[in-house]
């Protein structure tokens, strides 16, 4: 049982947008953010990605901040969407410890330590990032420049990261353990992951088509989105304005692979049905799932399976909004837990862009066209590498 | 949120593992860092595997299977991990290859090995445990956040049993690079000596260590968890000390009830005060003892500590070298760890004897 969690503030930045409302209007124009790679420097031209249209310096210069400060890509993505979601959720003291800030990443400030690579060792300008590489500098970088001093961690679970950040934080949150959280996660794009995810043969070299039957794999994306996770008793003190209410998660282990989903999801569906059952629904309350879906043959028809055994006849709308962002891993679960509040307000279903042809193994087509319809339970799923599955439903409020 | 810990296991660069307690003197090392000492892993992870494995994940399924083992029981409900650097190995294989064949010919094992994640999932993936499954890595509360989670599991009823660690293992690569920005101190007169010989910087050290922490006390059970902590950048000792009390109080107790101190000070001058401040207002009579001189400092520390402070509690003996001052309480039942990393993430345990 426990306190309910309402999202009071959201903070996004990502291929399609710099904040809330750029987001949305490309959401409804069907404005993708995948391209041909522009910023990074890398051999693999041939990807498509999608990628925040500015450079680092041109990043920095957003923020306002000093060019003194370590800041890596990771940092400054963060950074602008953290200060959105805060502003958003009209917060201005975040010293006090019953405050918590939950991050994820997965790269960190690789996107430093790959350029810097080949001169580690003679490099002036290198030292400055050296204590920027792990995971947890953008954390502390962020909490210092923005004064959390409450519980401050990072999760780290690939491309569910993101969800499990807000996971950890609903779940402080109702045992009692802090009042408001601001959880999510970001990841700047790479050459670490790029070679990494092109040496398992899972990129497309066209714009991903999530549940096609002629899907050929992932186009990955960069981006950051945080979401201001409070107590009822905090919304009702300080008559905030509630967004939307965080009222289910799960999270479970596929435990099949270290990189590929099991053929009938079994992961997926418990990570789903785990989320139904905090929240106190049923699957016929749902009325729109915002899929993990990559486009990579194994997710897919994992993701798909699991959703058709779970929901069996009443499988709802279902699209992958990948198409728009690419695969922003360790964002992804924030990011597309912010896309879910926007179809929750504005009663819009997203189109899962770049499908035309079914798949053989399923019994449904996702979500082609954006349609206007009245919602209000939504369920947000993120699948990671190493089998971590993580599902999160969105109500209205 | 108190847990029972059902079963624990350490790999160190002591003789901890699948030992009750540390045995023998303690082991000094006149290397820059202390490595552990390491089990034939192929006698507990089957060899095909092992072979493909980096040495910090088979660090890390080597004390989860055996924690189990400890425990008596076969499949958790939950894995989690925390790990401060993660797969450092593989990260550098992948950075080098990158750089060598102009990112062509990238092998996919050490991608998937550089995730942060792979501990956790490897375990999972070993057991078919398909039950909450978490990664940590946050600096010095890496593990403590895992522990966290676990403990949070138990208490929102989700989960009956969780296998938590901390894992972390040094490189020549990590060495070589924190070693630019003065992060290390020379192990000159040696690793024992290391608190003794005070000086700016750490000797570092690695580790790992699993606990099988639940609801119920079981048969092996060896000691139950209070509270737990995690104070970020405090101001000053006087935040601590204020936490201290509190989480004392708040399970009846006083700093006069503990009978143990397990304090992490490691000889660093930077940042060793908070050590010395919280324990000369709190526990100046208290008997103490120090752990960092046998495993270095390394982001999770902490998991080390732990240990040490269960397998006391388990074999109601306390290790040769460790006691600094002070008369340990028999019966031994309230013990404290104090431990920080880099002066920016403390924690704070309290364990119970299991009676």
């Amino acid at each position: 049982m426990g306190t309910r969690v309402f999202i009071t503030g959201t903070g996004i930045f990502s291929s399609i947008g710099r904040g809330v409302d750029e987001t949305l209007a490309s959401m409804v124009n069907g404005k993708t953010g995948i391209a041909p790679i522009r910023i990074l420097e890398t051999v693999h031209r041939d990807f498509p990605v999608a990628e925040i249209p500015f450079t680092d310096a041109e990043l920095l210069a957003l923020t306002g901040l000093s060019k003194d400060l370590p800041l890596t890509r990771t940092t400054l993505i963060a950074y602008i969407a953290l200060k959105e979601a805060l502003a958003s959720a009209g917060i201005q003291q975040t010293g006090d410890e019953r405050t918590g800030f939950i991050s994820a990443t997965t790269v960190g400030g690789m996107d430093k330590k790959e350029t810097f690579y080949p001169e580690a060792a003679t490099s002036q300008e290198w030292l400055k990032y050296i204590d920027t590489q792990d995971v947890a500098a953008h954390t502390e970088a962020l909490a210092d420049l923005f004064g959390f001093r409450g519980f401050i961690t990072t999760a780290s679970t690939a491309c569910s990261s993101g969800a499990n950040a807000l996971m950890l934080g609903a779940r402080m949150i109702k045992q009692g353990l802090l009042d408001r959280v601001v959880a999510g996660g970001n990841e700047c794009l790479t050459r670490f992951h790029l070679n990494g995810f092109n040496s398992l043969m899972i990129l497309d070299k066209e714009p991903c088509k999530p549940f096609d039957q002629h899907r050929a794999g992932i186009t990955l994306g960069e981006g950051a989105g945080y979401l201001v996770l409070e107590s009822e008793e905090m919304v009702r003190k300080e008559g905030k304005k509630v967004l939307c209410e965080l009222t289910g998660y799960g999270n479970s282990c596929e435990a099949f692979h270290p990189t590929a989903s099991s053929p009938d999801g079994v992961g997926a569906y418990l990570a789903m049905q785990e989320a139904l059952k905090i929240a106190g629904l049923q699957p016929a309350d749902i009325d729109y799932i915002n899929a993990h879906g990559t486009g990579t043959d194994s997710n897919d028809i994992s993701e798909g399976m699991a959703i058709q055994r779970l929901f069996g006849e009443h499988v709802p709308p279902v699209s992958s909004t990948k198409p728009f962002t690419g695969h922003t891993t360790s964002a992804a679960g924030s990011i597309e837990a912010i896309l879910c509040t926007l179809a929750l307000q504005e009663g819009l279903l997203f189109p899962n862009l770049n499908w035309k042809t079914q798949m053989t193994d399923l019994n449904f087509a996702p979500v082609t066209k954006l349609t206007k319809q009245a919602l209000k339970h939504v369920m947000s799923n993120s699948f990671g590498f190493g089998g971590n599955n993580t599902s999160i439903i969105l109500s209205k409020y | 949120m108190s847990v029972y810990i059902q079963g624990i296991s350490c790999i160190s660069p002591q003789r901890s593992f699948l030992s009750e307690g540390l045995s023998g003197e303690p082991v000094n090392y006149d290397t820059p860092w202390l490595s552990c000492i390491e089990p034939v892993y192929k006698e507990h992870i089957n060899p095909t595997l092992a072979r493909r494995l980096s040495r910090y994940i088979k660090m890390g399924v080597t004390t989860a299977l055996t924690a189990l083992k400890d425990a008596g029981i076969e499949m958790p409900q939950a894995v989690i991990t925390g790990t401060g650097l993660g797969s450092t190995e593989d990260n550098e294989k992948i950075l080098l290859a990158m750089y060598e064949n102009q990112e062509r010919m990238i092998n996919p094992t050490h991608f998937i090995q550089s995730t942060h994640n792979t501990i956790s999932s490897q375990i999972a993936i070993m057991l078919k445990c398909h039950d909450y499954n978490n990664t940590y890595v946050h600096r010095g509360f890496s593990f403590e956040s895992a522990l966290l989670d676990g403990m949070l599991l138990i208490a929102e009823g989700k989960s009956e049993t969780a296998l938590v660690g901390g894992v972390d293992a040094v490189t020549e690569g990590h060495y070589i690079n924190y070693a630019r920005i003065n992060r290390w101190r020379a192990n000159t007169n040696g690793s024992l000596r290391m608190i003794t010989d005070k000086g700016a910087g750490v000797v570092p050290g690695e580790g790992s260590a699993h606990f099988l922490i639940g609801k119920e006390k079981s048969p092996n059970t060896c000691a139950c968890i209070k509270s737990l902590e995690l104070i970020y950048k405090p101001a000053s000792s006087a935040q601590v000390i204020e936490r201290c009390n509190r989480m004392l109080a708040e399970n009846g107790l006083t700093p006069a009830d503990i009978d143990l101190v397990i304090s992490g000070n490691n000889g660093d001058t930077t940042n060793d005060f908070f050590y010395q401040e919280v324990s000369g207002q709190l526990f100046p009579d208290k008997a103490t003892a120090y752990f960092k001189h046998l495993c270095g400092e390394y982001e999770t520390a902490g998991a080390f500590a732990l240990w040490l402070a269960a397998s006391i509690l388990k074999t109601h003996q306390i290790p040769d070298g460790i006691l600094q001052r002070g008369v340990v309480a028999s019966p031994l039942k309230n013990i404290l760890i104090y431990n920080h990393h880099r002066g920016d993430q403390h924690s704070l345990y309290l364990l119970t004897a299991v009676l």
